[in-house]
């Protein structure tokens, strides 16, 4: 009886069970496993983590998911490496390197991983990639985003070849997802080598300022490669990739501001390219007329605006999530929502470089109308460019294959398109911003729209040339081409509208367009100008 | 849609609440109290010219329609899509921004005169409202000015001689000496005279320009010197005044209004006390200084001045009045004056009506005894203006959201721009003037908080947060007020509203709620469990809507909401000021923690180019001091000019381009220190 006293468990449970002596011991390991699968690298690493100003892999988890929504996979799988004495116990963590699973951000289903640091640094083995492989599998399957957070020193060396086939196993799958189902990368630590090709691959690319760093190579072999100086920080910061590069979308202050600003931007992604775009509960007025826009074009057509004031003013609540703000300002991109469903808006930017279209900038709204249009979010249109920049360093840089990366885009999106002709739309630059001849659908003009091939001036020296009364004919030619009637009269834009009506009839136009069925022909792929 | 860090029983009520609708408050929609009736027999014009900008030209296109009277706008260039613009039935452009080529220009305004075939013309106040050359124009080519005789505007624009021509009226005014003063001894004998304290300053000055203030026969000696100097350099008139200083005085002022048959009436007086550097900030009528008998002598005094120099039309006499109720002659305004709505809210005249009559040569209706003071009428100056900064220094920029508190009762707007207008660095910086009538001046107030806080103006710094501070000070409530007021009150300036613990608390919970409401799509809400304490904060609003109506513990408050952004951070609008709150769920603050702080990298005294292009114009020089928002310089790119500004107000410490230069993307232009 003393043996039955010593294994009854539970005793106040009614139907008290016995467990063999093996088992006990089973279910011991199991708490034991899962306790250290919490503590990761141990409390000490969890310490100096925090003291670095960053959170824990769970932490971060916890953080970004609603709250008690984690389920958590492979919690007990641990790395399978036996050389340089890694197989000793004190070697082996539960769970390895990285926390899986997949949770809810405000009630939708995503797929997350989170690289532990506190474990060999966060460094990739085998079974870290495993992990991560299975997720993403399973993301595949039931159609929901996949969000990393990245915080690894790199390969496990250890490992040799594995580490590297479990990147390429990675790659892989962010490639196959690429366009089934938004992926999202926020670094909050170090991302080097060949890591930093993950989040290059998924979608969208956050940084955390200060702590997290992304490159090929790091400042000392730079430095023994190339001879040049430079710190992590002017590598690979977040300052360099939002500002220079263009390889991160966007930087947050520290982990806390970045896991909930990737909440709230998580709400305005579709979960699946199966996925219409989500649509809000909204309280702003889809009717409401916006009589700031009527006077917010100056007077003089040389004078600069602000684009984000337009943007600010049409969408709900002036909720504007800007992608790459401080990258290509003269192009301005992001997220909306137009009576409550999730819109791309891309616009001019008449304050930088006059609005210009350039390389950098080119490129930035390709990318972002692709994602668009790949993930069902109508795509709408502020036009107020120039031309594209002249010069040799654009001509040298490219600007022809990179400008048509954007033209190529706009042309080959399904999407429900709207575009708004604020002022000028000279030149080709009036052809690539989702004009009417790129299957836009609804094409308006404010009244101080001008759609010609160039400014009066230049037209005038050209058609004009050695003639006198230069000054006559410019007139001639401002009065002639300097108003949306030459655009309007041709059907090439739909209607000629007062600007503090464009929200309501946006928001009307989206209505109806929401039923659109377009399809581009067959192919294996098309083949944009990389 | 679950909802971060909130208990599932909060969560099932709000979804449940989720689709009750929003009801928008309703009010009746205000109207001028004005007790006259118009009469429509009465002919007066039928096109008047009101050669003006702003709220001004708007308010009189206003009682122009009432009458029946068609308008005329002038407008320069920028303002071609006005509100006074679009207001009135016909539109002249006179010229550029710059006031000196557009509202200034004679010549422009004459030729639109002719050109609609104006009858009349409106001056407003500023601009031509007291230039006698205009109105002298104006006679020459039939056209009636809607305003004084030319003779009364010459008569009180002069300081001396409108001074004793007030002595000779037997107005009481401030005993002194004006006239060549030779010797600093004269100078002293001439003060003693009068009794210490004096005030010296140039005969020619204007304003409180280069005026000195004496309390003894050394610093009297030494104010001659200075002002002597001043007078024979800045002016070419060596006329010295020396008077009486009146210390801690008020600054009370009456209205009347006279015809051209020798009537004249004081329709009572006006508060003007509340002021920086010599500008009025909030005045209200009647005075709760004055008592009848006072109000009665300074009045029938005003009267007098007027009937010596036969002026018809309205005006303003403005009186220093010091703690004794000894009241002083100041100067006389032959104007309309931005602060009188409070005297038509009183009284019920509408003094834009009477002075078209009576520019047409009727007979005032009123007797002295039909002049009444129904109830109590505060005026706030709503400017772009920071008030942090010296009690109000101008700021720029567009209206983005601009909402007026018309909705409410008792409560009168007058203003000349709306939502998407621009306040340019080219006119006055006033927004609004925020009337608010009562029948008792405790009524006026708290109809005035109200107003404050249900007025919502974005895109430009206000001053709505020193307005707010002042009608609810126990001073100002008090009426223990003078010119002082702001400095003796905010010695060390304005900084905002100071919460206490319980208004601390209102503030906090009334951002969780709204985080919380942010988070749920919900419009009705909620008790909140913050820590320490409970607060029940309800309210019916929309999140789009930049106001919040709640209800917190019982009390009422109007809240505004300038900012909310992911990471938890609200600006709210509460009591006038704008406070910065952060709400986080509890492991958000929990982890909050672990964050390091960050000191922000000051990018703020380095201007680069912000794009390759050529430098047209440099406007600033090492050594000047720029206004945050100020032009430093002007970038053309792709023939389109770039105005580069200040972030902040600084010392420009050197200047590396010049005009006709050109430069590259992040070249070095401008250092600030």
């Amino acid at each position: 009886s003393k043996l039955r006293e010593k294994y009854l468990i539970n005793s106040s449970q009614r139907d008290c069970r016995w467990y063999s002596v093996s088992n006990l011991s089973v279910k011991e390991r199991i708490e034991k496993k899962r306790k250290a699968a919490l503590l990761g690298g141990g409390q000490k690493r969890i310490d100096a983590q925090h003291k670095k100003g960053k959170l824990t892999a769970r932490e971060r988890v916890e953080l970004l998911l609603d709250p008690e929504s984690f389920v958590e996979s492979d919690m007990f799988l641990e790395h399978r490496c036996s050389d340089f004495g890694m197989e000793q116990d004190k070697n082996k963590f539960p769970g390895d390197s990285v926390v899986t699973g997949r949770g809810r951000i405000n009630g939708r289903l995503v797929y997350v991983f989170s690289q532990d640091f506190t474990v060999f640094g966060g460094s990739l083995s085998g079974a870290h990639a495993q992990k991560i492989c299975k997720i993403m599998d399973q993301a595949m399957t039931v159609g929901a985003p996949v969000i990393g957070l990245n915080d690894s020193g790199g390969a496990r060396i250890q490992e040799g070849v594995e580490s590297l086939a479990g990147y390429a196993d990675i790659f892989l799958r962010n490639v196959l997802a690429s366009g089934v189902v938004p992926q999202i990368s926020l670094i909050m630590g170090p991302c080097a080598g060949g890591a930093v090709y993950s989040p290059a691959l998924t979608d969208f690319t956050f940084m955390v300022k200060d702590t997290s760093y992304l490159f090929i190579t790091g400042p000392d072999v730079v430095k023994s490669v190339t001879n040049e100086d430079v710190t992590q920080e002017e590598l690979g910061g977040a300052k360099t990739h939002t500002t220079v590069s263009g390889v991160a979308h966007r930087a947050f202050e520290n982990d806390v501001e970045a896991l909930l600003n990737l909440r709230e931007f998580f709400n305005f992604l579709p979960l699946s390219n199966q996925d219409p775009a989500p649509i809000r509960e909204c309280h702003d007025p889809n009717d409401r007329l916006v009589p700031a826009l009527d006077t917010i074009v100056p007077f003089e057509s040389t004078k600069a605006y602000d684009m984000l004031d337009i943007v600010h003013a049409i969408v709900d609540e002036r909720d504007f999530f800007e992608i790459m703000p401080n990258y290509a300002k003269n192009i301005v991109v992001g997220f909306a929502r137009m009576n409550g469903r999730t819109v791309g808006i891309v616009g001019n930017q008449p304050k930088v470089a006059s609005g210009c279209l350039d390389i950098n900038s080119s490129v930035k709204g390709a990318r972002f109308v692709r994602f668009c249009d790949a993930f069902n979010i109508p795509i709408i249109t502020f036009v107020d460019v120039p031309g594209f920049l002249p010069g040799t360093a654009q001509e040298y840089g490219g600007i022809i294959r990179h400008g048509a990366k954007l033209l190529y885009a706009f042309a080959e999106a399904t999407v429900p398109k709207i575009t708004v002709i604020t002022r000028k739309a000279y030149g080709g630059a009036y052809d690539v911003m989702s004009s009417k001849h790129l299957r836009g659908d609804v094409n308006y003009a404010w009244p101080t729209a001008e759609v010609a091939v160039m400014g009066a001036k230049g037209a005038v020296q050209i058609i004009f040339r050695g003639k006198e009364n230069q000054a006559e004919a410019e007139a001639e030619y401002v009065d002639k081409f300097a108003n949306p009637f030459p655009a309007a009269v041709r059907g090439f834009v739909d209607d000629i509208i007062e600007p503090s009506t464009t929200r309501k009839k946006i928001c009307r136009d989206l209505e109806v367009l929401a039923s659109k069925k377009q399809v581009n022909p067959w192919k294996k792929h098309a083949n944009i100008p990389l | 849609m679950a909802s971060h860090g909130l208990s599932p029983s909060l969560n099932r009520l709000l979804l449940a609440l989720k689709y009750a609708t929003f009801q928008p408050r309703c009010c009746a929609v205000h109207k001028a109290h004005y007790s006259t009736v118009y009469n429509g027999n009465e002919k007066t014009f039928d096109k008047i010219l009101i050669a003006n900008r702003g709220e001004i030209a708007c308010r009189v296109i206003k009682t122009c329609k009432k009458m029946g009277i068609q308008t005329v706008a002038v407008h320069s260039d920028v303002d071609s899509s006005a509100v006074h613009v679009k207001m009135a039935d016909e539109a002249v452009c006179v010229g550029p921004a710059p006031t000196s080529k557009s509202y200034l220009n004679m010549d422009a305004i004459m030729d639109a005169i002719r050109s609609t075939g104006a009858q009349a013309v409106h001056p407003g106040y500023g601009f031509l409202s007291e230039n006698k050359e205009f109105a002298k124009r104006l006679a020459a080519e039939g056209v009636t000015f809607i305003g004084p005789d030319t003779h009364a505007i010459q008569a009180m624009g002069d300081k001396i001689e409108s001074k004793l021509i007030a002595k000779a009226a037997k107005v009481n005014t401030i005993p002194g000496f004006d006239g060549v003063v030779k010797t600093a001894e004269e100078a002293v004998k001439i003060a003693q005279d009068i009794g210490y304290p004096v005030m010296i300053k140039a005969s020619a000055g204007g304003g409180g320009k280069g005026m000195r203030i004496a309390w003894n026969n050394e610093e009297t000696r030494e104010g001659f010197r200075f002002s002597s100097q001043e007078a024979a350099s800045s002016f070419g008139d060596d006329r010295l005044l020396i008077e009486k200083y009146i210390d801690n005085p008020r600054h009370i002022e009456i209205q009347v209004l006279a015809d051209k048959h020798g009537n004249a009436l004081w329709l009572n007086e006006r508060e003007c006390s509340i002021q920086r550097r010599n500008q009025k900030v909030v005045e209200e009528a009647p005075s709760t200084f004055l008592d009848p008998s006072t109000r009665r002598a300074m009045g029938e005094q005003a009267v007098q001045l007027a009937k010596a120099v036969q002026y018809s039309s309205a005006g303003t006499v403005e009186f220093l009045v010091d703690s004794k109720k000894n009241f002083y002659f100041l100067e006389m305004n032959t104007r309309l004056q931005v602060e009188h709505p409070i005297t038509e809210c009183i009284t019920g005249l509408d003094l834009v009506e009477q002075m078209i009559r009576v520019a047409k040569g009727y007979k005032l209706h009123h007797k002295q005894e039909d002049i009444p003071i129904n109830g109590w009428a505060i005026e706030s100056r709503v400017y772009a203006e920071d008030p942090y900064k010296s009690f109000g220094l101008p700021s720029i920029g567009r209206l983005s959201q601009y909402q007026e508190p018309v909705n409410l009762c008792n409560v009168r707007v007058d203003s000349g721009i709306q939502e998407g207008s621009d306040i340019s660095i080219y006119y006055d910086p006033m927004i609004s003037k925020l009337v608010t009538y009562g029948a008792t001046r405790a009524e006026a107030l708290s109809k005035m908080e109200d107003a404050l806080d249900n007025y919502v103006i974005r895109g430009v710094t206000h001053n709505i947060p020193l307005l707010r501070e002042i009608i609810t000070h126990p001073r100002f409530i008090s009426g223990d007020i003078s010119t002082n007021f702001l400095p003796e009150v905010y010695p060390d300036g304005f900084k905002g509203h100071q919460l206490e613990a319980s208004t601390r608390r209102e503030l906090l919970a009334s951002a969780a709620a709204l985080h919380v409401a942010s988070q749920l799509r919900s419009q009705r809400i909620l008790v909140l469990y913050i820590r320490m304490f409970s607060l029940e904060v309800c309210g019916q609003w929309s999140l789009a809507s930049p106001l919040l109506p709640l209800t917190i513990n019982n009390t009422h408050r109007m809240l505004q909401s300038l900012s909310r952004d992911a990471s938890g951070e609200i600006v709210l609008q509460y009591l006038g000021t704008s406070f910065k709150v952060r709400v986080l769920s509890k492991l958000a603050a929990e982890l909050n923690s672990y964050m390091p702080e960050k000191v922000p990298e000051d990018t703020t005294s380095i201007l680069r180019s912000p794009m390759p292009g050529t430098v047209v114009a440099v406007s600033v020089k090492a050594g000047d001091t720029v206004a945050e928002g100020q032009e430093i310089c002007v970038i053309e790119a792709m023939k389109m000019q770039n105005s580069l500004t200040a972030v902040r107000q600084a010392k420009v410490k050197s200047v590396h381009c010049k005009a006709g230069e050109t430069v590259g993307e992040g070249d070095l232009l401008v250092e600030l220190e």
